[in-house]
């Protein structure tokens, strides 16, 4: 019985905050439009394969999910799924779904759809980066070897009912759900257009694609028939290309484009910043993102923990957030603070040179010694890096920089002999969804210290790795705080080990024209980069 | 040859060149003693509170740059860094050629044939790409920087020479020597190379020009001698985008880049009008 | 002209042997980059698996040979493959991209006889005074000076300062003006020095001494006599022009945002995006060597000391 209340109360919790958007965006008119400018070409728009922190939200904005997030924030929110029902193992999820959901081509949605959409990620075929995170469903690992056609844990119970069989317990369940890899797409559209689905992209979504000219502008209107009615509030959104960053800027105080895709460019954040005529176009945001150097534990003099514990006390992160003009707060754990598990009271290692020059003696190097320190080679990462050789210079490190390509460097990270230190700017983990599992497999876990994988540091603690699992396993909501506090311990020791020194972590600054509105939240959206499409509105429209 | 210094003095904008050259010279040489500062150090009251570049001040003399260090230090330093290149690479770069130009244009046949269609092919090659995959697959340092540079430079020297090669050959007394008798060697080294030696000369200064710009361009694209060493190219690349906010960062180099580039391209040109008045040299 | 079919053909059978060298030379340095195609593609959070069923399909555990050949194969049938980074066809991106630049170009080419030509011809006009220095050193400058600064002050001065022009974009006469002069004050560099060069040759010449003794009016025979035989041989090196452009394009086309292949470029080098390299070396190497070509054709015609060999 009591079981049966918790997952009643769930199902009510999440749907109402769905009723509460649909009630506020009826006071905001529909209409006006926007121009997004960006520096490189849009990629691809196909949810299985786009990947990158610009087509993301354009996505999210053309297509759905069983799941998405409320604007704003990182809270879990029900989107295509009407309601659900969650079995207390953890291992069976229904789904009913809305009814009178259309594709951009008229069709209407049903639970087949669905199906269709999340096994084509994880075909081999289809070459999707995304494969990796349904590995949790019954039959993945017949699918990924080719032995099936078919995910043998998704069951299409009627139209408008699905059901989701996991081979394990796992609490990033609904999370992977609301993942742009598992969004909805219709089979015919995908067969007509082949590897070229990308280019021609049909979702449920809010926005539909009207016009790519190539290396010029891509055109989103509004979806008439979106299933949420109010939303989008956009008539359109033209998302210029090839714009320099400085150029754009200069654009935007003309009144020229009203969002900067890429940013306030770095030379120019001050001035902007401290104009009191820009005060209201820019909004201020945390990310989660952390900035870490990581240090190779299977590369001398990295395997001695008390090397790496030295690192960290040498490393003056003020400094280096002065340096990049204060965009970022001092960081001294891996997770940033706007994910949940993050330890406020955590002190870490303070900036102590003495000390560090101690502890390196007490590993037996008092005279230092030499190693390499890799970073990308695109501003401001070289600079930063240049800042921490000094540091490490102070107590005897002397770190040779190798500024190169952000995939060369990546390459380096994944072999096991070749990357002592990584600057991680550039290429920093940046969450796929806010929960601190991932912040942990595929960088700190022994999963992800393979070649060619994202754990740089080689770090493999297989107790920890026993514990994350488990962590993972607390598929019930009633535990959820207990799961959160298991993850912050597990990632307290981490630091204890020192794989990395985290440096900072980076803050937001979105400039955008003052003629677009809406609370400042969707402006700095911590899943939605640059902004929530589907929420901002325009003033001249009202 | 005493006529040609002369001959050089007269012309004063060269003569400008030329002092400008032996400045920069002395700075790159004397770099240690006369910076002020080390130009590796990021001083902390080298950058405002909230970490934005010094101008031009009593301090630092050419203000700072973005890791709050002193420019002037660095600028004197880099040019240690670019006229290395500028030599080395460029030195490399008239080597290969002129023994190539040389080869291909006295022995002729088809070893020259071959030689020269392989000059054609690296000249079409887009040079920028061919300098970011070789230091993609070995890694920039200063000595793979100038190793690039001579590799895509010494493609004008082998077509300039291999042309007087032939006109030199092709002359009467050199008939006439051979017909004496003389070993191909004498003949070579005696009566063609000295006819070449201005040519290579004009164009060992010229290249440096040249050279030093690709430098520049090599660290625009993020492949030159790696940070902290200081080049005037990589200054003005780590800056670029900050020119409105703090131009002298970008200024001051620039300056210094095309004042080298200049005074080399105008010594050189001088060096030819005063040896080769024909513009047999001219490519 | 004697020879001249023969003499084209030759040429043209050279070029096609260095556009095939230059593949190969091209495939063998991307084959050396130590970067991996599959990882690429395949992303961060991707398994092992996923890398090498990726791997698998597009052959790369096959044989280097092989692999080349493939590559020719689907060159000669016009497919330049696809990205990894961008998922389009390179083809597709490159012929999108190809009008602006060659526009681009056109405009840029007109720029710099524009500036130079003039320059070169009053340069050698007052040789050795004030105004042939002033013109040298100016030329020295705009070949030296950083493309992404002037570009930058370029926009700057007149597009947001005085707004004569647009800032940056692409569309109509008024966008090209600022990136062509750009690119066009660097070759306008160029240019002055060969055509103070041609000019001074010229003015050397028996028949320019002929028809001033004969009482022309010294204008008269610069202008109909000196400037047409001067311009000859530079009118043959505006093919080398492109060489000289490839890398000034990349830069011009990213600050004023010109959808041009130089964009392109740049973009695919900082990603170590190979399909798109190899893609732009190649068209990029391919205009060269036209512009080769037709400097070599049109220059027998112009310079009748050149013999056909």
């Amino acid at each position: 019985m009591k079981k049966l209340l918790a997952a009643l109360a769930v199902t009510t919790f999440l749907f109402a905050p769905a009723t509460l958007t649909t009630s506020h965006a009826d006071e905001i008119k529909q209409g006006g439009s926007m121009i997004v400018t960006y520096k490189d070409d849009v990629s691809t728009l196909d949810p299985a394969i786009g990947y990158d922190w610009q087509n993301w939200s354009m996505i999210k904005s053309l297509f759905n999910g069983l799941m998405d997030y409320k604007p704003g924030t990182t809270e879990l929110v029900p989107d295509l799924a009407e309601s659900m029902d969650i079995a207390a193992d953890g291992l069976t999820y229904v789904f009913k779904l809305h009814k009178g959901v259309k594709f951009h081509n008229g069709r209407e949605m049903t639970a087949d759809d669905v199906k269709y959409s999340i096994e084509r990620t994880v075909n081999p075929k289809t070459q999707s980066p995304g494969a990796g995170f349904f590995g949790m469903i019954a039959g993945f690992e017949e699918m990924t070897a080719s032995k099936t056609e078919s995910l043998s844990g998704i069951e299409v119970v009627d139209p408008h009912t699905i059901k989701f069989t996991l081979s394990r317990p796992d609490a990033t369940f609904l999370h992977v759900l609301a993942i742009n890899f598992s969004f909805v797409v219709p089979k015919e559209e995908v067969e007509k257009w082949g590897t070229d689905f990308g280019k021609h992209p049909v979702g449920t979504g809010a926005y539909t694609m009207d016009e790519w000219t190539l290396g010029q502008r891509v055109v989103f209107k509004r979806n008439a028939d979106y299933y949420r009615k109010g939303l989008p509030k956009m008539d359109q959104i033209t998302f210029e290309v090839g714009q320099e960053p400085l150029v754009a800027l200069l654009r935007l105080q003309r009144g020229e484009v009203d969002i900067l895709g890429d940013g306030i460019p770095p030379a120019k954040f001050l001035e902007v910043k401290n104009n009191p005529e820009y005060a209201k176009m820019i909004v201020e945001g945390g990310q989660l993102h952390t900035g870490y150097v990581t240090m190779n534990v299977k590369m001398k003099p990295f395997d001695n923990k008390k090397v790496r514990q030295a690192v960290n006390m040498a490393i003056n992160k003020d400094r280096v957030v002065r340096i990049i003009n204060g965009r970022a707060v001092p960081a001294n754990q891996p997770l940033p603070p706007a994910m949940p598990g993050y330890d406020k009271s955590y002190k870490g290692y303070a900036y102590d040179p003495a000390k560090a020059k101690a502890l390196l003696a007490e590993a037996g190097f008092a005279d230092g010694f030499e190693t390499e320190l890799y970073a990308m080679n695109t501003d401001p990462n070289p600079r930063i890096a240049q800042a921490i050789q000094q540091d490490l210079a102070a107590i005897g490190i002397k770190a040779e920089i190798k500024s190169l390509a952000q995939s060369t460097v990546i390459d380096a990270g994944g072999k096991e002999d070749q990357a002592p230190m990584i600057w991680s700017g550039g290429m920093a983990w940046i969450a796929d969804f806010p929960d601190p599992s991932n912040f942990y497999g595929p960088i700190l876990g022994c999963g992800g210290a393979v070649s060619g994988g994202w754990n740089w540091a080689w770090y493999c603690n297989k107790d920890l790795d026993g514990q994350a699992t488990a962590a993972d396993g607390m598929t019930d909501p009633a535990k959820a705080a207990e799961r959160i506090d298991k993850w912050r311990s597990i990632f307290v020791n981490i630091m204890d080990e020192a794989p990395w020194a985290p440096v900072f972590n980076e803050q937001r600054f979105t400039m955008h024209a003052e003629r677009l509105g809406g609370p400042d939240a969707i402006f700095v959206d911590p899943v939605h980069i640059p902004v929530h499409y589907d929420t901002v509105y325009a003033k001249d429209a009202q | 040859m005493r006529e040609s210094l002369a001959k050089l003095g007269r012309r004063k904008i060269a003569l400008g060149g030329a002092v400008v050259i032996a400045v920069m010279c002395i700075a790159a040489i004397g770099a240690p003693v006369l910076a002020p500062y080390n130009p590796s150090e990021q001083f902390f009251d080298g950058l405002t509170l909230e970490g934005a570049p010094l101008a031009p001040n009593e301090r630092f003399w050419f203000g700072t740059d973005l890791l709050g260090r002193d420019l002037f230090s660095r600028i004197l330093y880099g040019a240690r860094t670019s006229l290395i290149i500028g030599i080395v690479a460029n030195g490399i770069a008239v080597l290969v050629g002129t023994v190539l130009g040389i080869t291909a244009g006295y022995v002729q046949g088809w070893v020259g044939a071959a030689i020269m269609r392989f000059t054609d092919l690296m000249m079409a090659f887009p040079a920028l790409l061919l300098a970011i995959a070789l230091a993609a697959i070995f890694k920039p340092s200063l000595w793979i920087v100038a190793m690039v540079i001579a590799m895509v430079n010494w493609v004008q020297v082998a077509r300039v020479i291999y042309g007087q090669t032939l006109s030199i050959s092709a002359q009467e007394y050199i008939e006439a020597v051979r017909s004496l008798g003389a070993h191909w060697s004498r003949v070579l080294f005696v009566h063609i190379v000295p006819h070449l030696l201005p040519t290579v000369l004009v164009w060992a200064t010229l290249g440096i020009a040249t050279t030093v710009l690709l430098e520049a361009t090599l660290s625009f694209l993020g492949i030159g001698v790696q940070p902290p060493t200081p080049s005037w190219g990589n200054i003005i690349f780590e800056n670029q985008t900050y020119f409105t906010t703090a131009p002298w960062l970008v200024f001051l180099p620039g300056v210094a880049i095309v004042l080298l580039a200049l005074s080399f391209n105008l010594v050189g040109d001088a060096l030819r009008d005063i040896l080769d008045p024909t513009q047999q040299g001219r490519a | 002209m004697p020879g001249l079919g023969i003499y084209v053909l030759k040429r043209f059978g050279q070029a096609v042997l260095i556009l095939l060298g230059i593949t190969l030379i091209t495939y063998i340095l991307l084959f050396l980059l130590p970067a991996d195609p599959a990882r690429q593609i395949a992303g961060r959070s991707a398994t092992a698996q996923t890398v090498e069923n990726i791997r698998e399909q597009l052959g790369l555990n096959l044989p280097f040979y092989e692999q080349y050949l493939r590559y020719l194969a689907s060159l000669l049938q016009g497919d330049l493959g696809r990205s990894y980074i961008q998922k389009s066809e390179v083809t597709e991106l490159i012929l999108s991209r190809l009008p602006a630049t060659l526009l681009l170009m056109a405009g840029a080419i007109f720029c710099e006889l524009l500036i130079g030509l003039p320059a070169g011809m009053l340069a050698a006009v007052k040789r050795g005074k004030a105004a042939d220095n002033a013109v040298m050193i100016l030329s020295f400058i705009g070949v030296s000076a950083p493309q992404f600064v002037v570009g930058i002050l370029l926009l700057y001065v007149f597009a947001v300062l005085l707004g004569w022009f647009p800032i940056g974009g692409y569309g109509t006469f008024w966008h090209l003006v600022l990136p062509a002069l750009t690119l066009g004050l660097l070759g306008g560099g160029w240019y002055s020095r060969m055509m103070r060069s041609s000019m001074l040759d010229v003015l050397r010449q028996d028949y320019i001494r002929t028809a001033r003794a004969k009482g022309a009016r010294q204008a008269r025979v610069l202008l109909v006599h000196a400037l047409r035989n001067a311009i000859l041989p530079i009118i043959a090196m505006i093919g080398l022009d492109i060489g000289i452009f490839m890398s000034g394009v990349v830069v011009v086309e990213s600050v004023f945002g010109w959808p041009g292949i130089g964009q392109l470029a740049w973009q695919a080098i900082q990603r170590v995006d190979i399909p798109i390299i190899m893609g732009v070396t190649l068209v990029a190497a391919c205009f060269i060597v036209i512009g080769n070509l037709l400097a070599d054709i049109i220059a027998p015609f112009v310079d009748p000391r050149i013999e056909l060999r």
